[in-house]
């Protein structure tokens, strides 16, 4: 694959609708790791009732041909249903939730409070020394955010990895 | 549940779990199946005692169990059946699963495993199979609940055989195959799969497009492959019409050699590291390539920068994801091949353009003048024995005497040589390893061949090296009575690693020597077979015919030329048109490149 023609890189969202069974998730991401193929982020939930499907989004990166690979192979796993690449069909929404703690005391815990505000971020945990943020929002958003805190008092960041759903009415059935 | 309850369902059986798999078996057709016992499996080897529906072949080796199966299913069409044990008997199983995905094989692999509650737990002969199999399987399933039992083993056929073949296992724990479980029979066609649903038919559009071009064409080329076989005998039989009605050149890979008749005049040979002159150059110098069935696989692209600069390709294959993989293609088609060629057959009267038959006429005179070159000659003089000689004898005795004949080999030169000497004018003839190229595969296909063919000659042609990594199967062969022929060619070295060490790497011939090998003839006769030597030319016509008549299995230990190379040569990161025809030609790999090097 070193000599594809076409070397630019995109990054493509994913969205695998798969059977929720023993081993799936296992599946995909033996495929990634077994075919050299990158996963930046990946989440994976149950989307019906009965609990019997599951869509999986994973952020990965690539030349258009390997991104056509990846595609396809994940289309062929049995257990999968059917694959969209979010990036490439239209207007799409991503989102991801960060539960961000800062630690610090005077200046640096009043200027916290005062950009959590501005991002929209919420205070979910609050100690006279620490604050845990809870923020949504596009990959950059978070990232950016991540940034400002670090000076003031950046402690520990737990992330979602992004979840993607196409706008408009068209759904995402099996 | 009220009594119109009852009379309304229809009856669920209840047997042992270790039943309603052999009657899942039953109901898929398969007569035979290709195991080793042990502990977790003692439940199946139970109910297989007490019937008689299908038949056991116990072999010496689980690697050797799917192997055998591998042979059974490509010389059939048929699903090959594998039964081993937990712990060490799925693990042996690997490398055969990992064969049979590479080469798009139907074998269905049963494996044995701890009781349910003992799962994780470290226990006695426990392995994580699933884990393990995962990459080397189509699909593998753990069967946790009694009530899946039935319904997994259904399943597993279908995804074995449809779509693209490929190795299914199913890890069947042993409180499951004891317990009882109710039965079910295979959901109708009807009824499909929640989410595996494979293409087979072909979009006519594309059709349209591909035959346009390939009718605008002044230089074209169909490449057909291990796909025109796995469509079943029809899909070669419309390949054989398509190429006939069209006059286009025709080349096999190595998987699919038997697609197309070698004896035809429109046969250009194999393509690829060490196909035919002309079918290598056809294939550089094309202006429209057909790909029916393969995959564009490296053995046969060479430098892929390089690799039919010109040309426009149409490629027809079943797996979407083998298209636009290595190679860029400017047509298309998802389907089975048979139904492609059925449709470009039809695609091809209904257009009304005439093809350039000047142009076809003068590509022919083209390939006739590269044909000239006779990349296969070679000279048989002197007291020793050229492989070439050996296997191009075999083909001819065996063309003469008129038995259906069946050819497994081994790995390497000798590998090599029977792909280039040994015709095959009818698909599922030839079993090899192609995409794993698995030393030791020869001998257990060999097996699993004449257990589908009591009545035909199978020949195994082996290497020296090779056939010592599964001979315990000699064993089987005398228990089951199965007369195949073991063509050793022995050259007392690891011929293929021995030639690339003397071309790339000074001929520095690290661990490529075969010391202390056993005497063959005594070996055969250790395991109640026949040996038999050959060591000079005035031998080998003998020799062969002998071990074609008698009615046992036979080892041949063919003593060979030790330092032949096999020609034609595409050296790593070589292009199709930079080939190296003979000794003479060294120069060529000179030019190997440390990038070149590095690929195998």
């Amino acid at each position: 694959m070193s000599e594809s023609q076409g070397n630019a890189h995109r990054i493509a969202t994913i969205a695998v609708l798969v059977e929720n069974e023993a081993g799936v998730l296992a599946r995909v991401i033996g495929l990634f790791a077994g075919r050299g193929y990158n996963i930046d982020s990946l989440t994976v939930a149950p989307v019906d009732d009965a609990g019997r499907l599951s869509r999986i989004t994973v952020v990965t990166s690539g030349t258009e041909m390997i991104i056509e690979q990846i595609k396809a192979q994940l289309d062929r796993l049995v257990p999968v249903h059917k694959v969209s690449d979010l990036s490439q069909e239209g207007p799409h929404l991503v989102r991801e939730l960060a539960l961000i703690k800062v630690v610090g005391s005077g200046d640096h815990r009043v200027e916290a409070l005062r950009l959590a505000d501005a991002f929209r971020a919420r205070v979910v945990d609050a100690t006279t020394e620490s604050f845990v943020f809870e923020m949504t929002g596009n990959a950059d958003k978070i990232d950016a955010f991540c940034a400002l805190m670090r000076p003031i008092g950046l402690a520990e960041v737990c992330r979602t990895g992004a979840v993607a759903i196409a706008r408009g009415a068209a759904g995402f059935a099996a | 549940m009220s009594a119109s309850t009852q009379l309304a369902d229809p009856p669920t059986l209840t047997m042992s779990g270790a039943e309603v798999v052999l009657r899942a078996l039953k109901d898929q057709g398969v007569e035979v199946i290709f195991g080793y016992p042990g502990g977790a499996v003692l439940p199946i080897y139970d109910a297989i005692f007490q019937q008689n529906a299908i038949r056991h072949i116990l072999v010496r080796h689980e690697q050797a169990a799917v192997h055998a199966a591998e042979g059974y299913a490509r010389s059939t069409g048929k699903v090959g059946v594998v039964l081993v044990t937990s712990g060490p008997g799925a693990t042996n199983a690997v490398t055969g699963l990992v064969d049979a995905l590479m080469d798009s094989i139907p074998v269905l692999c049963l494996t044995g495993q701890v009781p349910t509650h003992l799962i994780g737990n470290d226990a006695f002969q426990e392995a994580d199979t699933t884990g393990i199999t995962r990459p080397a399987t189509k699909h593998n399933y753990l069967v946790k609940r009694s009530a899946d039992l039935a319904r997994v083993m259904h399943e597993a056929f279908h995804v074995c055989r449809s779509g693209r073949p490929g190795p299914v296992l199913v890890d069947l724990p042993k409180d499951i195959l004891i317990n009882k479980a109710p039965y079910q029979e295979a959901p109708p066609a009807s009824e499909p799969h929640r989410s595996y649903r494979p293409r087979t038919e072909p979009d006519m559009g594309q059709i349209r497009k591909a035959v346009a071009l390939l009718k605008a064409s002044k230089k074209p080329v169909v490449y057909a492959g291990g796909g025109v076989i796995n469509a079943g005998p029809e899909a070669s039989r419309l390949l054989g019409d398509f190429v006939h009605m069209t006059g286009f050149p025709c080349t096999n890979t190595l998987m699919g050699l038997g697609a197309f008749p070698a004896s035809d005049p429109q046969f250009l040979g194999m393509l690829g590291m060490h196909g035919t002159y002309e079918a290598n150059l056809v294939m550089h110098g094309c202006d429209v390539m057909f790909n029916i069935g393969a995959r564009f696989d490296d053995r046969v692209t060479g430098k892929l920068s390089h690799f039919a600069p010109t040309s426009k390709k149409i490629h027809a294959d079943i797996d979407p994801s083998s298209i636009n993989k290595n190679v860029k293609v400017d047509v298309p088609v998802i389907g089975d091949a048979g139904r492609v060629l059925a449709a470009m057959i039809e695609a091809w009267r209904e257009d009304p353009t005439v093809p350039d038959r000047e142009a076809l006429a003068g590509w022919w005179r083209q390939i006739d003048e590269w044909r000239a070159k006779d990349c296969l000659a070679y000279t048989q003089r002197g007291p020793i024995i050229k492989p070439q000689h050996a296997v191009k004898r075999l083909f001819e005795i065996t063309q003469e005497l008129g038995r259906e004949t069946f050819i497994t080999t081994e790995v390497g030169q000798h590998q090599m040589w029977a792909a280039q000497y040994f015709g095959f004018d009818k698909p599922n003839r030839w079993m090899t390893s192609g995409g794993l190229g698995t030393m030791g595969y020869g001998l257990p296909a060999a097996m699993g061949v004449q257990i589908a063919h009591p009545d035909a000659l199978v020949i195994d042609i082996a290497g020296e090296a090779s056939i010592l990594m599964n001979i315990q199967e000699m064993a089987t062969l005398a228990q089951y009575r199965l007369p195949v022929k073991v063509f050793i060619l022995n050259n007392e070295y690891m011929g293929m690693v021995r030639q690339w060490q003397e071309l790339l790497h000074g001929g520095r011939y690290s661990e490529s020597y075969s010391e202390a090998l056993p005497d063959f003839v005594k070996l055969a006769e250790a395991f109640h077979g026949v040996g038999m030597r050959a060591t000079s030319p005035d031998d080998l016509d003998r020799v062969i015919r002998e071990m074609i008549a008698i009615d046992r299995p036979v080892i041949a230990d063919i003593c060979v030329a030790k330092d032949e190379n096999c020609f034609p040569m595409i050296p790593s990161g070589a292009a199709h048109n930079e080939m190296i025809l003979g000794p003479g030609q060294q120069g060529g790999v000179a030019g190997v490149t440390d990038e070149g090097k590095v690929l195998v």
